[in-house]
C-alpha cells in the first residue's frame, strides 16, 4: 500500500504542526507515508472563486505530485472534497481527462483511519474538555458521518462535549470570508458563541481553514478557547495539548 | 406601491445593512428555526424520501429535455378546454397581455393568488400604470403590500416581520381595521379576512400563477394554505394565470410525487390545506373566461446552460432558504430579487445572464458553499455546484481588459501554486514579512502562538474581525527537508 500525505497549502504555510502530527500518527499505526515534495495545493481557492483557467496548472501539479499512489491522505475535508468533486470540472475545462484521475484516491484523514486501516482507537491521550465542529465539506460533501467522533471518543482522558447547532456552517467558506466578510463574521460569531456555551478548553475540527476563522474570532473575543486540528489531538499521547 | 428591487446594491453592501438590523435578525432566526424543525420532522417520517427526491428530479429533467413538445401538448389541451393561451417572451409582454385583458373587460381592480411569476414580472406595478389595482390576497403578501414593503422569502414573503410590526402595519394602512387590534395571530388573521372578503365578492377578474401545469389534460394546479387562493380561482368571472415555462409536467401521475415533496419541504406539513385544480372552463361553474400566459423571461436562457439548467427543476418550496446560514442572517432583501436565498443566488443570474450588472454577478458569491441547501432540496438541485459554475461564468465574462485586484491575486496564486519551488520561495518571503509584522503585534492566540491582529488592506478584510496566526518560523516543507 503506497500512501502519500497531501499536507495542503494552508497547513504547509500556517499549520506545520498539523502536518507533523499526521505523519506521527500514521507512523504509530504502522503506515510509512510519503510527502511528495512536488505537492502544492488542490486548486480549491481558484475553483471556488470562479477562476477555472487559473486552477488548471495547479491541478496539473497536483496530479503529477500524487501519481502512482494507492491513497492520498489529507487532514482536510475541504481539500479532499475539492479533489474528489471538483477536479472533474477543471479536467473538462482543460480538456485533460487525466486531471480527474487522482481525485478518487484522496481520502480525508478520518476516512483513511476508519475505513482503510479499520481503527478507531489510535492510542491517543488528551485529558482536556473538547468540543467538535463537523466541517461542512467533510459532513455534506464527503459524508464522513460520525467517523471523527468515533476516533475522538476513543481518546484516553478526553472530556468530549456536544457542540450546539454543530452542523451549521461556521461562515469561513474560502474567499467568502473576505468577499462577504460581514456575513462570514456574523455566522462565525454564532459558532463561537455555541463553542463558548460548551465551556470546552479546545475546539477540534478536521479543517484548519475553518479553525483559522472560528479560532480567529475566539481569540479576538479573548475567550481563551484554543483550536486544534483532529490530527493534533489524535497524535497526542501526553498531557500537554 | 413604490418599493422596488431595482437599483439594489450588490450583495455584500446590502447584507451589511441587514446584519445591523437587530429586529430583523431576531425575526429571521426565530422563523427559519421554526420552519426548519417542522420540515425536519415531517421529512423524517417518510422512509422513501430519497427515492421521492430522485423521482422528482428525474421527472423534471425528462420534461425539460423535451420541453418544447410538452408545452405544445399543454397548449393544445388548454385550447381544447376553452382556455386562451398567450406566449410571453419577457416580463413586458406578459404584463401587457394581462393588462390588455383587464382593460378589455373594463375592470379597475383584480384579486391575486400568491404567485412568484407575477412578482418576478412586476405585474402589480404594470397594472397600476393602466389604472388597475391588484389586491394581494395571500396574508403575507397582503402584509408586504400594505406596508409598501418588498417580499423577503418565497413562501413567507413577510418573514422579516413579527406580529407586533404586522399589527402596526394593519392599524396604519388597512382601511377599516378593527379598533384596538392586538398582535394576537387569530385577531390579525380575522382583520385580514374581513378586509379581503369584500374584495373577493366584488372583483370581476383574478390573476394567479400555477404550481404545476399538467400537459395531458390542460390542468393548472395551485397549492396554498389559507383558502384565499381558492376564493380568487372560483368567484371572479375572468381568471388569468401566468405560468413559467418550467411548470409543465406531462401527466397527472407525475403530480403524485410533487404533491408529496412540496408541502413537506415548504410549510413542513404532510399535506397542504388547499389544492385547487382546474381544467378549462366548466359551464355554469367558476370563471367562464380563462387565460394562460406561458412565460419565458429568461427560462430558455437558463435551459441553455448545461450545469445551471437543473435550477429549472425548482418547485419554489423555500427549503433552501430556511436552512441557509447566510439567508438566516441577511434575510431576503439583500438578494435584491423576489427570488432570494440559495435558489435566488443561482436563479437570478441564470434568468438574467451574467456579466450584465454587478448586483446579479454578486449573487453566486453570496454563499459559503456549505451544502445545506442541496441536502434540503426536494428535487436535488446541486446548488453549490451551480454556484461554483456561475462564479466561473462571472469571472469569464470579465476576462480581458484591465484585471481587478482579485483577478491579479488569483493569477499570482496560480503561478506560485503550480510549482513547489515557487511555493517554497513564497513561504520564505511570508516568513520574513511575518517576522517584521509580528514585531508590532503583541497579541497571543489561546495556546500562546503569536497573532497578527491589524493588517493593512487587503489583510484587513480578515483582521477587521478576526485574529490571524502569525506564519510559523518554519513551514512544513522546510521542516520535512530537514
Amino acid at each position: 500500500m503506497k500512501v502519500a500525505v497531501l499536507v495542503t497549502c494552508i497547513n504547509d504555510a500556517l499549520f506545520p504542526d498539523t502536518g507533523k502530527a499526521v505523519f506521527r500518527l500514521l507512523r504509530r499505526l504502522g503506515v510509512d507515508a510519503d510527502f511528495p515534495a512536488a505537492q502544492t495545493c488542490c486548486g480549491q481557492p481558484m475553483v471556488n472563486t470562479g477562476y477555472l483557467d487559473e486552477a488548471v496548472p495547479v491541478v496539473r501539479a497536483f496530479t503529477r505530485a500524487f501519481a502512482g499512489y494507492d491513497y492520498v491522505v489529507t487532514p482536510s475535508g475541504s481539500c479532499a472534497g475539492s479533489a474528489r468533486h471538483q477536479h472533474g470540472l477543471v479536467a473538462r475545462r482543460a480538456g485533460e481527462p487525466q486531471l480527474a484521475e487522482t481525485g478518487p484516491k484522496v481520502l480525508e484523514l478520518s476516512e483513511f483511519l476508519v475505513d482503510v486501516l479499520g481503527v478507531t482507537d489510535v492510542g491517543a491521550a488528551f485529558p482536556h474538555r473538547v468540543t467538535y465542529h463537523p466541517t461542512c465539506h467533510s459532513l455534506r460533501m464527503l459524508g464522513v458521518g460520525d467517523k471523527p467522533l468515533r476516533l475522538l471518543r476513543a481518546v484516553r482522558g478526553i472530556d468530549l462535549v456536544e457542540l450546539p447547532a454543530a452542523e451549521e456552517c461556521c461562515g469561513f467558506g474560502g474567499t467568502f470570508a473576505v468577499k462577504n466578510a460581514e456575513t462570514s463574521t456574523a455566522m462565525g460569531a454564532d459558532k463561537a458563541r455555541h463553542v463558548r456555551e460548551t465551556a470546552a478548553e479546545v475546539l477540534v475540527a478536521g479543517d484548519n481553514s475553518c479553525l483559522l476563522h472560528i479560532g480567529g474570532l475566539l481569540s479576538r473575543q479573548r475567550s481563551g478557547v484554543r483550536v486544534l486540528h483532529l490530527a493534533d489531538v489524535l497524535a497526542s499521547t501526553g498531557e500537554e495539548p | 406601491m413604490s418599493a422596488t428591487f431595482v437599483g439594489m446594491p450588490a450583495f455584500p453592501a446590502a447584507a451589511r445593512e441587514a446584519l445591523a438590523d437587530t429586529q430583523l435578525r431576531r425575526n429571521l432566526a426565530h422563523a427559519t428555526g421554526t420552519i426548519r424543525a417542522k420540515r425536519a420532522a415531517v421529512v423524517g417520517e417518510v422512509a422513501e424520501w430519497e427515492e421521492l427526491r430522485l423521482a422528482g428530479a428525474a421527472i423534471k429533467d425528462n420534461t425539460l429535455r423535451h420541453l418544447d413538445e410538452h408545452l405544445l401538448t399543454l397548449e393544445a389541451s388548454l385550447q381544447a378546454r376553452g382556455v386562451t393561451v398567450h406566449w410571453a417572451r419577457d416580463a413586458r409582454e406578459a404584463c401587457d397581455v394581462v393588462a390588455r385583458i383587464a382593460v378589455d373587460h373594463g375592470v379597475d381592480e383584480v384579486v391575486k393568488v400568491k404567485s412568484m411569476a407575477t412578482q418576478e414580472i412586476g405585474l402589480n406595478e404594470a397594472l397600476a400604470e393602466h389604472g388597475v389595482t391588484a389586491w394581494e390576497t395571500d396574508l403575507a403578501e397582503l402584509i408586504v403590500q400594505l406596508g409598501d414593503d418588498l417580499p423577503s422569502h418565497i413562501l413567507v414573503p413577510a418573514i422579516h416581520r413579527n406580529r407586533a410590526e404586522i399589527r402596526d402595519i394593519f392599524r396604519r394602512e388597512m382601511a377599516g381595521a378593527p379598533e384596538g387590534l392586538t398582535d394576537d395571530p387569530a385577531e390579525l388573521a380575522g382583520a385580514a379576512r374581513l378586509h379581503l372578503r369584500e374584495k373577493f365578492l366584488r372583483a370581476k377578474m383574478a390573476v394567479s400563477g400555477a404550481n404545476f401545469a399538467v400537459a395531458e389534460t390542460g390542468t393548472l394546479v395551485v397549492v396554498e394554505s389559507e383558502g384565499n387562493g381558492r376564493m380568487c380561482l372560483t368567484l371572479p368571472e375572468v381568471l388569468v394565470s401566468v405560468v413559467g415555462l418550467e411548470k409543465v409536467v406531462p401527466t397527472w401521475s407525475d403530480l403524485d410525487v410533487f404533491l408529496q415533496l412540496l408541502p413537506r419541504s415548504s410549510t413542513g406539513e404532510r399535506m397542504n390545506p388547499y389544492t385547487s385544480t382546474w381544467s378549462g372552463v366548466t359551464p355554469g361553474d367558476g370563471p367562464q373566461e380563462l387565460h394562460v400566459v406561458l412565460l419565458d423571461n429568461g427560462r430558455t436562457r437558463a435551459l441553455a446552460d448545461e450545469v445551471g439548467r437543473q435550477a429549472l427543476r425548482c418547485i419554489r418550496c423555500s427549503a433552501c432558504l430556511n436552512v441557509c446560514p447566510v439567508y438566516e442572517r441577511t434575510g431576503g432583501h439583500a438578494y435584491g430579487s423576489v427570488y432570494p436565498g440559495p435558489i435566488g443566488a443561482i436563479l437570478n443570474p441564470l434568468l438574467k445572464g451574467v456579466g450584465v450588472d454587478e448586483q446579479t454577478d454578486s449573487l453566486p458569491y453570496a454563499s459559503s458553499l456549505c451544502g445545506a441547501c442541496f441536502e434540503a432540496c426536494p428535487v436535488r438541485i446541486d446548488i453549490p455546484e451551480v454556484l461554483v459554475h456561475l462564479r466561473s461564468r462571472v469571472v469569464d465574462a470579465h476576462r480581458g481588459g484591465a484585471p481587478k485586484p482579485e483577478a491579479a491575486a488569483m493569477k499570482t496564486a496560480s503561478w506560485i501554486l503550480s510549482d513547489a519551488r515557487r511555493l517554497e520561495f513564497a513561504e520564505r518571503g511570508l516568513g520574513i514579512a511575518s517576522r517584521a509584522l509580528t514585531r508590532f503585534g503583541r497579541r497571543l492566540l489561546p495556546g500562546g502562538r503569536r497573532a497578527l491582529s491589524r493588517l493593512p488592506w487587503p489583510g484587513s478584510l480578515w483582521t477587521d474581525t478576526r485574529d490571524l496566526p502569525a506564519p510559523p518560523r518554519e513551514p512544513f516543507r522546510a521542516w520535512w527537508r530537514r
